[in-house]
C-alpha cells in the first residue's frame, strides 16, 4: 500500500463522517407509517441529533430517500422516477414492513417489496415501526455512509 | 303507509322482493324500472332521497344456496336529509349480462362510485358519461374483487411479477 492510497482513505474517512451528520432525507410517505414518521422527525425524538432534521421536498435536493408506506403497482412508477431524480451519491430506506415485503398486503394492488423497483440499504420492519426502531435503523445507515468507498 | 309497502304499490311487479330487519329496509328492483324507481326515491317529497350513500356491488359466484341465481348484484344506498331515513336498493344482474342503467344524471356522486363498480367487479353502467376505470391503471386486465381473480395473479407496471 503506497502513500496515496493512504491519504486517499484518509479523505474517504473524513468524507464519511461529514456525510453521515448531513442527511437530506426525502420522505416518500404513502400511508400511516407517516405518522410514524412525522412522530420521530418531532422534538421528542429528535433526528437533529442525527443531522438528520431537515427533510428537503425536492427529490434532487436531497440525499436518502424515505420511502414511507405502502407502494401500489400504480404509484411504483412515480417512486422509481423520484428514485432517479435524486442525484448520487443516494441511499434508500424502506421505512415500515409494506415497503420491506408488501407486510400483509398479499394482493392484487401493492409492491411486494420496493426492492423489486430500486435498491434497498437498510429496511426497518414493523407495522409501523416504533421511533426507537426508525433511530435504529437510522444510525445503521449512518454507519454505512461513514465506511462507503466514494469514487472520486 | 311505509316506504316499501308504497313502493310495492307503485311499482307493482318491478319490486321482486322486500325485506325489513330492525329498520333496514332493502327493495330488490328488476333492472328494466331501476332508473323509474330511483327517480321516484329521490323525487317524491314523501321519500326525498337526496343523497345516494353508497354504490357498490357483490359478487354471488359460489356463494352458498346462490350457485344458480344471477352472479352480480349492485346496490344502492339512499338517504334522506330532510327525513332523515334510509333505503338499500339492489339489481342482480348475471354475468354475461352484466349492465346496469347509469344514475349520473341523477345524483352526480354515481360517476366515480360506478366507475369503481366496473373498475372492480366488470359491471358496465349504460349512459355513464365517462366510463374508465378509477382506481387501476389502465394497463390492468380484469377486474379484481370478482371471486374468480385468481388471489396471487400480479399485474406489475415495473419490476417482476411476484
Amino acid at each position: 500500500m503506497g502513500v496515496g492510497s493512504f491519504f486517499t482513505s484518509k479523505l474517504d474517512e473524513a468524507i464519511g463522517w461529514a456525510r453521515k451528520y448531513s442527511i437530506f432525507q426525502y420522505p416518500f410517505v404513502t400511508a400511516c407509517c407517516g405518522m410514524e414518521y412525522m412522530a420521530t422527525a418531532c422534538s421528542h425524538y429528535d433526528v437533529d441529533r442525527f443531522g438528520a432534521g431537515l427533510p428537503r421536498f425536492s427529490p434532487r435536493q436531497a440525499d436518502v430517500l424515505f420511502v414511507v408506506g405502502t407502494i401500489s403497482h400504480k404509484m411504483a412508477p412515480v417512486l422509481k422516477r423520484i428514485y432517479d431524480q435524486m442525484t448520487e451519491p443516494k441511499w434508500v430506506v424502506a421505512f415500515g414492513v409494506c415497503t420491506c415485503t408488501g407486510g400483509f398486503y398479499d394482493n392484487y394492488a401493492t409492491v411486494q417489496g420496493i426492492d423489486t423497483i430500486i435498491p434497498v440499504d437498510v429496511y426497518i420492519p414493523g407495522c409501523p415501526p416504533r421511533p426507537e426502531s426508525v433511530i435504529d435503523g437510522l444510525m445503521k445507515l449512518q454507519d454505512k455512509i461513514a465506511v462507503q468507498a466514494q469514487r472520486y | 303507509m311505509t316506504i316499501l309497502a308504497g313502493l310495492q304499490r307503485r311499482f307493482g311487479d318491478a319490486i321482486v322482493e322486500t325485506h325489513e330487519h330492525r329498520g333496514d329496509l332493502t327493495v330488490v328492483v328488476a333492472r328494466d324500472a331501476l332508473l323509474a324507481v330511483l327517480a321516484h326515491c329521490r323525487d317524491d317529497a314523501a321519500l326525498a332521497f337526496d343523497v345516494l350513500m353508497d354504490l357498490t356491488a357483490v359478487d354471488y359466484v359460489k356463494f352458498p344456496g346462490r350457485e344458480d341465481g344471477p352472479r352480480f348484484e349492485v346496490v344502492y344506498h339512499l338517504f334522506s336529509i330532510a327525513h332523515t331515513h334510509r333505503l338499500r336498493l339492489k339489481v342482480r344482474v348475471d354475468e354475461d349480462d352484466a349492465h346496469v342503467p347509469s344514475a349520473v344524471a341523477l345524483w352526480p356522486i354515481a360517476n366515480w362510485l360506478e366507475r369503481e363498480v366496473w373498475d372492480m367487479f366488470g359491471v358496465r353502467f349504460e349512459g355513464h358519461p365517462d366510463p374508465r376505470r378509477l382506481l387501476m391503471y389502465e394497463e390492468f386486465v380484469g377486474h379484481p374483487l370478482r371471486k374468480d381473480y385468481p388471489i396471487n395473479r400480479r399485474q406489475p407496471l415495473i419490476g417482476p411479477a411476484s
